[in-house]
């Protein structure tokens, strides 16, 4: 997952840092919402993100006002309906079952969303919870709970996710929990790290010395500050989750009953779509989750800079912008 | 400007003025700042931080960060006007003839590469030894010189405590016999036994090798100890320059006599910059007049519109103050 | 010594994590439902005695993990299938018919032969592109960099296989499938290594462009990183150039958090081996897994997750030493 690394302070040479005084813990919610939204507005390829997730929510909840044809009817097909060529009936050809590619990428939108969100809001409460008691109380329980997220950290997902759907059987809720209870561990290790140094910080000191209690402090102080780091996290996380949701399905384990973008491509790859040259049933599920998928990733990179603004350059930038004075004759070999 | 009509000083500045373009505007980091380095001289430059000191040293050695623009002026190195240079030539000025000693030495040198092969680089770079054997001598003979024995030149510089840490910087410094050492606040990381000896290993290397050195801070009280001549900074710009004594026996600028204020007693070297009223100018959104005047308790009409020029108002005593016009300052005396 | 520790305690935590492996595997396959065998011992349409005698057949009439009633603690479920392993012994293939430690270690040497390939170019490209786009912050190379590398993450692995597997197929002749042009006869080992080259090239140029994006991002971030600490600008005032410091300042330190991400990223290597190896038929332990999934064939599912996941933690163990041996700082935390 990208995750981005920050220089931490800017060398002191009078001008205040960009990023360096913004996200003090003191400044007022309203004024940091507000400078986030900024930051976030300037950045383009974040805006592109939102709104390639935007369109991909829109086709989702419309789905059965966009589709042209209703995934569930199945008519009457004939050989000529099998990987027919995009046409004006079918603007994006048919599949292996004669059934109208745009009507099941239109509908495969809500699996692969519904499925995202609802894995990575499970990643978010576990990752989130365990981070925060990990890094916030510490001591033993917080270790063993990091000891614990280090093992799984270290367990390859993708195996254990499909010897584990393999057995329980692939239904929706089953994909979702396995990938809702194995995505939570980079979450985790986030959240713990930054509470752990929100902890020491000395507004929490001050507020501890007059005598606020944990809860108290944990739920004023502390997560009001870890918040952004998990919001920018899950997003990047619904587009781990519906990546590896598509994988499964490739794989032949998704959910029989609904088809999802994996579940065309699956369709597709084992059932001759190559050997016929029907482009067109493989292209355009996997565009579909390129699509969300880049979505996410954009939006995350982007709020990602806007909660922590990185600085605009470094040592080694601005040489040869940097005698900017006007031609002075003959002053060099004075 | 100084009347010395002897050899042209070592390191001549002349009007610098240096910007720093950025999003949130244009921020007038030095403006018109001039002053001389005579040879073997100590230079102490004063000031509030984020008053330009540090800006106004790395653009001598041309290290702005990207933003920095050197919009005017000279900085002639026994004649020869860096700011003229190509870059590759630059790069032989740097460390070659000026140096500098980094505020903050933990964070100066590389924590994966030896303090002794960091040291030697210089020393290969700038073609004073062929390889990083030849050079392991000089290394060991500057670790010396500031009280490190050589055979730690070969440890990692999370090894080494602060104040040594800060000593192999002055070493390093010295690696190739600049002609000019700027300190750019060497002591402010570290607690005040520390800060003592540094100093004191600045003050005898400087007489010792003949060295001229522009010591960067905050702290009166270090440059009554350490320099030869003060250069007092206020927004970006001069505010009063003279010989030391005489910056502690009759200082003209109000902001000097604010911050000489501060310091009841220079014995107590814990002191800090502290209880002047308001703050520093925002270097982005500068009065019209004189930088100090909405903090000075001597202002009047024309400091609020005219910007006051640093004119010399006694032998070697410069000041950028509307109180002393020529005529005022011979009242005062 | 400190580093002795280092790596003792780093070598008891990959024990301690294989054993957790070992229980999970354990576990998943008597918990969960779908297991033949167990199904088949509880089936209620045979009698009694059947289930009895077909439960004392596979040990499912032992206590799961600890015996308290005798005939020794460790005779259990748990202590039976540690033994078994623990003499080589993963169980027999539903599908093959054959032990499936023999199956997998016929395939393991064609998984490693196709990672290695990937992972190696990968790491070169993506560093290499990675400091580039660093050092080149916020220009329009360094935006495309980004926007390349954003879009290689988000790729499906097995789409990006079919693709290349079509376009490689119809417009360069590639072969897509298997290991070596099947019944073909060899007129050297050179021929031989020329086709299962040809075979080889459309796999890890998918396996390369998956990895790559990732390694950029970081190594970008990394460097950036790097190139804003106050050592570098220590460098640059020693006169060092440009060159000159990215490769000996800030590449090595830049190395360090890629070492931990590739370490990391093994899980992640293996879940693109199963989708690469699946597309392009390749005769690993992927598509092994790919077919055993298909056949419901459990036994060769959990072994070849248990040696996938012993393989990860050994990787992660020797990432570990490189790191020691990368960072100084590791000898005395």
């Amino acid at each position: 997952m990208p995750r981005a690394f920050r220089p931490r302070r800017l060398p002191e040479v009078g001008v205040p840092g960009r990023g360096a005084g913004m996200m003090k813990p003191t400044a007022r919610w309203r004024e940091r919402l507000a400078s986030v939204v900024r930051l976030f507005g300037r950045n383009r390829m974040g805006l592109v993100g939102l709104a390639m997730l935007g369109l991909a929510i829109g086709v989702a909840v419309l789905a059965p006002w966009i589709a042209p044809y209703d995934p569930e009817t199945t008519g009457r097909v004939t050989i000529d309906d099998i990987y027919a060529r995009p046409s004006a009936a079918h603007l994006l050809g048919t599949d292996d079952g004669g059934k109208d590619v745009l009507s099941a990428l239109v509908y495969g939108a809500r699996v692969s969303l519904v499925v995202g969100f609802a894995a990575s809001l499970i990643s978010m409460l576990i990752g989130g919870s365990v981070g925060l008691i990990a890094g916030f109380y510490g001591g033993r329980v917080g270790n063993l709970m990091m000891r614990l997220t280090d093992i799984f950290l270290v367990i390859p997902d993708l195996p254990l996710m499909i010897v584990i759907v393999a057995m329980v059987g692939p239904s929706l809720w089953n994909i979702i929990i396995v990938i809702g209870i194995l995505g939570w561990t980079g979450t985790a290790r986030i959240v713990r790290s930054q509470a752990l140094s929100l902890k020491e910080r000395q507004f929490v000191l001050r507020a501890r010395a007059i005598g606020a209690g944990n809860f108290h402090i944990l739920r004023r102080h502390i997560f009001p500050l870890v918040l952004p780091l998990i919001v920018t996290n899950t997003v990047l996380v619904i587009s781990l989750s519906i990546l590896e949701e598509s994988t499964l399905s490739f794989l032949g384990l998704g959910d029989p009953t609904t088809l999802s973008w994996g579940g065309m491509l699956n369709f597709a790859f084992t059932r001759g779509a190559i050997s016929t040259g029907a482009w067109w049933a493989l292209v355009a599920p996997g565009l579909g989750i390129v699509w969300v998928v880049l979505g996410c990733t954009l939006l995350g990179n982007a709020l990602e800079e806007a909660f922590n603004p990185r600085l605009q350059s470094h040592h080694l930038q601005g040489e040869e912008r940097m005698i900017a004075r006007p031609a002075q004759p003959g002053a060099s070999d004075a | 400007m100084s009347e010395r009509p002897t050899a042209p000083p070592l390191l001549d500045v002349r009007d610098l003025t240096t910007r720093f373009i950025t999003p949130e505007g244009v921020f007038h980091a030095v403006e018109g700042l001039s002053f001389q380095l005579e040879r073997g001289e100590s230079l102490g430059l004063v000031g509030e931080s984020g008053c330009g000191k540090s800006t106004a040293m790395l653009s001598l050695l041309r290290l702005l960060p990207a933003a920095g623009r050197i919009v005017g002026g000279q900085a002639l190195l026994d004649g020869t006007d860096l700011f003229g240079l190509d870059e590759s030539d630059m790069r032989a000025v740097r460390w070659h003839r000026i140096s500098m000693i980094f505020q903050g030495a933990m964070n100066a040198f590389n924590p994966v590469r030896t303090v002794g092969a960091q040291i030697a680089e210089a020393l290969v770079f700038h073609g004073l030894a062929q390889d990083r054997g030849e050079a392991q001598p000089r290394v060991d003979e500057l670790l010396e010189m500031v009280g490190i024995t050589g055979a730690r030149g070969s440890q990692y510089p999370h090894q080494y405590s602060g104040g040594m840490r800060q000593r192999a910087m002055i070493a390093m410094a010295l690696a190739c016999s600049p002609q000019v050492v700027i300190a750019d606040e060497p002591t402010t990381a570290l607690d005040v036994m520390i800060q003592a000896q540094i100093l004191e290993l600045l003050e005898r290397l400087q007489r010792e090798l003949g060295l001229a050195v522009i010591l960067v801070t905050h702290d009166l009280s270090v440059v009554a100890e350490v320099c030869h001549r003060v250069l007092v900074m206020y927004g970006g710009v001069l505010a009063e320059s003279c010989e030391v004594d005489g910056i502690f026996n009759q200082p003209l600028h109000p902001y000097t006599r604010r911050l000489l204020a501060a310091f009841p007693d220079l014995s107590r070297p814990e002191g800090k910059l502290v209880s002047i009223p308001g703050y520093p100018p925002r270097l982005n959104a500068l009065p019209p007049g004189c930088r100090f005047a909405p903090r000075c308790e001597e202002v009047h009409e024309r400091c609020l519109q005219e910007r006051p020029k640093p004119r010399q108002v006694l032998p070697g005593h410069w000041v950028a103050c509307h109180l002393h016009e020529a005529g005022a300052a011979n009242d005062r005396t | 010594m400190a580093r002795r520790d280092y790596l003792l305690k780093r070598a008891a935590w990959s024990v301690l994590t294989i054993l957790f492996v070992l229980i999970l595997n354990f576990f998943l396959f008597r918990i969960l439902p779908g297991d033949p065998t167990t199904s088949i011992a509880k089936d209620p349409r045979l009698d009694a005695d059947t289930r009895a005698a077909l439960a004392a057949r596979f040990g499912l009439d032992k206590p799961l993990v600890l015996n308290v009633q005798g005939g020794g603690l460790f005779d259990s479920q748990l202590f039976a299938y540690v033994d078994r392993l623990a003499h080589g012994d993963l169980g027999v293939s539903f599908n093959y018919g054959r032990p499936v430690g023999e199956i997998l270690g016929e395939r393991i040497g064609n998984t490693v032969l196709l990672v290695l390939g990937g992972q190696l170019l990968a790491i070169i490209l993506g560093v290499g592109l990675g400091l580039l786009a660093a050092w080149k912050n916020r220009t329009p190379l360094d935006t495309g960099a980004i926007i390349f590398s954003l879009t290689a993450w988000s790729l499906p692995t097995f789409w990006l296989g079919i693709l290349l597997l079509i376009i490689g197929s119809t417009y360069f002749g590639l072969p897509t499938a298997g290991r070596q042009t099947v019944g073909m006869d060899y007129a050297s080992v050179w021929a031989q290594a020329i086709d299962v080259g040809r075979h080889l090239l459309l796999p890890t140029l998918t396996f390369t462009i998956v990895l790559l994006g990732e390694y950029m991002l970081v190594m970008r971030s990394s460097v950036l990183e790097i190139l804003s600490e106050d050592y570098i600008l220590t460098a640059k005032a020693k006169g060092l150039s440009q060159g000159q410091i990215l490769r000996h300042h800030a590449l090595q330190n830049a190395m360090l958090p890629i070492v931990t991400l590739i370490a990391l990223n093994l899980g992640f290597t293996v879940a693109g081996a199963i989708q690469v190896e699946t597309v392009f038929s390749w005769p690993g332990v992927g598509s092994l897994i790919y077919e055993a999934v298909r056949r419901q064939d459990y036994p060769v599912l959990q072994g070849a997750f248990l040696v996938i996941a012993i393989s990860v933690v050994a990787a992660n163990l020797a990432a570990d030493l490189v790191y020691g041996l990368l960072d100084p700082r590791i000898k005395s935390p």
